[in-house]
């Protein structure tokens, strides 16, 4: 059978699987659309949360960035982990004995004033946004390659299938079918990249195999070959990296605090029924995490390995099926300039002919090694596994920020449960068709967007949710004055040395290398953006009222894990 | 202070103590091995791998991992001293 047959064929059967969960698991209530009743068990959350997590980006990209990066993709491995050892220890079982609903209820309710409460909704508006429309991106990709449909088509068709399952189960219905995403997800990403390790080192476990020797009887240790390989072409050491020690450690910084203030991830914690439920499941999320992020490096190395093997210095006409395939969606693109016929790969940009989007590595290996169609197959439904669920999860904040916190909150507090229902679905749907929208026509400005998403994160939620449980004299004063001030310095960076606006446009960014502060890029810039959100808010809390008796006592009270009953959103 | 306040005063700073060093192992795998100390720990040699290299890539992760299950046991612990477990 062919590739696109297979690919009918899982696509279709895991589709299926996840409208079937969907109507099984309706929401009934508000508290089963944002909690999904609160019942979920830490190992099941643990699988939801990993789904939620592991987006189109983790799938796709990530492997292809750190093939190309090499010692610098590091950044992201350590950096979208770490997160959890920060959300596990400082944030998850406070915020659900807490025992609401949303992030901006915690900041609203620690800090006795609405308009922290907005601050916080717009914060999770903007990060989940910039979030879901990457998503839908990464959707349209994987039709558009293996069921050879238009792209426009392919973001609409998942439209249709998030929309399906988010607006009628709410978070229910994603708790369930982000169980079945993780395992299709998972299984899909493991097999090639088992099968690979044994073809390139004969050893089947895929984090053994990337130090180990190669299987052509030379002996040499596969890191190695690829560290002389990279240095012959003229780049970096595969194992050492181009970037200074102080950028690695900003990113690295930011992208972990980044990722334990995502809104979508840390409402996966209010699902669970105890405080110890919530720390056990951060465990689970992040082993069944770890699975695949001690994966991606090693299918990095073995396909930078078999992609230089295979196209270095060779003639063009050689070039295996795959090749042209990937030509044709101008994912790969060459150019003979010296006429030899040959493909030259190598650093220097005024030579090279061949240039790889980084975000076909993943989807291109198993053609690389030649695995057989059905192991291709998997991998395209396993990346759209991975862009649904994450999707999902984010559209959930979009609806809850919206039909939860503005209005139920803030604009009408006397709706009825049914009516904030059909609030909440209503702006699940909206939301859906803004996403499919960016996904369509993406602004030029998504890529550079996501990055900020982090650092937005970091530079907000992160240091006014722990001094809200860890500093009991923390007031609304310092921390309101906090997230403006940080959301704002990390807009500003980004907007000045990202898209170069007061220097005259994208042209100049390049340029501005040289004046980034402390040498830290706009990707880092959050470590910094937190730092000065943390210091503000204290300073400004000197000056002003303690906060009120009530609130100290709260904050008392969500420091015992005893009594957490069940989440409520009154 | 009452015996109820007394108790989850020692309470906090007991967990307090144990976040504390589990951070500090988190910050010595990552930021310390993977990344300040990296070529110092690239001179040895394990397999295939360079160490430093090896934390940055592997090493780092695994260790977040044992440190959320460590963390799960020893505040279960805790809160069975307490009487605060459920």
């Amino acid at each position: 059978m062919s590739v696109q047959t297979w690919t009918y064929i899982l696509v279709g059967i895991t589709f299926a699987l996840y409208i079937g969960i969907a109507i099984w698991s309706r929401a009934g209530s508000t508290k089963e659309f944002y909690v999904a009743g609160g019942g979920v068990s830490p190992l099941a959350n643990g699988m939801a949360t990993a789904a939620d997590w592991m987006s189109a980006a983790s799938f796709i990209s990530m492997a292809g960035i750190i093939a190309f990066a090499g010692y610098d993709g590091s950044v992201y491995l350590m950096g979208w982990t770490g997160g959890y050892v920060l959300l596990a220890l400082l944030l998850a079982p406070y915020l659900r004995k807490f025992g609401k609903f949303t992030v901006p209820d915690f900041i609203g309710d620690r800090y006795y004033s609405n308009t922290a409460r907005i601050v916080a909704v717009i914060c999770a508006l903007l990060v989940s946004f910039t979030y879901v429309a990457g998503q839908m991106r990464g959707v349209g990709l994987v039709f558009s390659r293996f069921l050879e449909v238009d792209i426009n088509t392919g973001v609409i068709i998942g439209m249709i299938i998030v929309l399906f399952y988010a607006v009628l189960g709410g978070m229910k219905g994603i708790t369930y079918t982000q169980v079945a995403q993780y395992c299709v997800l998972i299984f899909a990403f493991m097999v090639p990249a088992i099968f690979i390790s044994i073809q390139m080192t004969g050893n089947p476990i895929p984090q053994l195999g990337m130090g180990s020797t190669l299987n052509d009887g030379s002996g040499t240790f596969l890191l190695e070959k690829l560290d002389g390989l990279s240095t012959e072409l003229g780049f970096n050491e595969y194992t050492n990296g181009s970037k200074s020690m102080t950028d690695i450690f900003a990113i690295t910084l930011a992208l972990m605090v980044g990722t334990a203030g995502l809104p979508h991830v840390i409402v996966r914690f209010f699902t669970v029924k105890r405080v110890k439920d919530a720390r056990k499941s951060a465990g689970w999320a992040l082993l069944l995490i770890a699975i695949l992020y001690t994966t991606a490096p090693a299918v990095a190395v073995f396909a930078r390995t078999n992609m230089i093997n295979t196209v270095s210095d060779q003639p063009y006409v050689d070039m295996p099926e795959w090749f042209s395939t990937w030509e044709k969606t101008e994912l790969i693109k060459f150019d003979d300039k010296n006429g030899d016929g040959k493909i030259q790969y190598v650093a220097d940009a005024q030579v090279n002919e061949l240039t790889v989007d980084r975000d076909i590595m993943v989807l291109a290996n198993p053609e690389i090694a030649n695995l057989p169609a059905w192991v291709i197959a998997l991998v395209a439904a396993g990346s759209l596994a991975a862009a649904l669920s994450t999707a999902a999860g984010l559209l959930l904040v979009i609806s809850s920020s919206i039909s939860h916190d503005l209005i139920k909150k803030v604009l009408k507090p006397d709706i009825s449960e049914k009516g904030e229902l059909w609030a909440a679905r209503g702006a699940a749907t909206v939301a859906v068709v803004i996403a499919g929208y960016f996904g369509i026509d993406p602004p030029g400005f998504v890529a550079a967007v996501v990055a900020l998403a982090f650092g937005l994160a970091a530079a907000s939620f992160f240091p006014a949710i722990v001094l809200g449980i860890f500093y009991k004299k923390m007031n609304k004063e310092g921390a309101i004055a906090g997230m403006v001030v940080g959301i704002l310095l990390m807009l500003f960076y980004m907007l000045k040395f990202k898209f170069g606006i007061f220097d005259g446009g994208k042209s100049a960014v390049a340029g501005l290398k040289e004046s980034w502060w402390f040498g830290i890029s706009p990707e880092g810039f959050g470590t910094v953006a937190m730092l000065v959100n943390f210091a503000v808010s204290i300073v400004v809390m000197q000056f002003t009222t303690p906060p009120p008796q009530n609130v100290q006592d709260i904050v008392e009270d969500i420091r015992i894990p005893s009594g957490a009953g069940e989440a409520t959103g009154h | 202070m009452s015996d109820k306040q007394q108790k989850a005063t020692a309470y906090w700073k007991e967990n307090v103590r144990y976040l504390f060093i589990l951070l500090t192992i988190w910050f010595a795998v990552s930021y310390g091995a993977g990344i300040l100390f990296k070529d110092a720990l690239d001179a040895i040699q394990i397999g295939g791998f360079k160490l430093g290299f090896w934390f940055a890539q592997q090493g780092s992760i695994y260790v977040f991992v044992i440190l959320i299950f460590v963390y799960v046991r020893l505040m279960n612990k805790l809160d069975k001293k307490y009487g605060y477990d459920e």
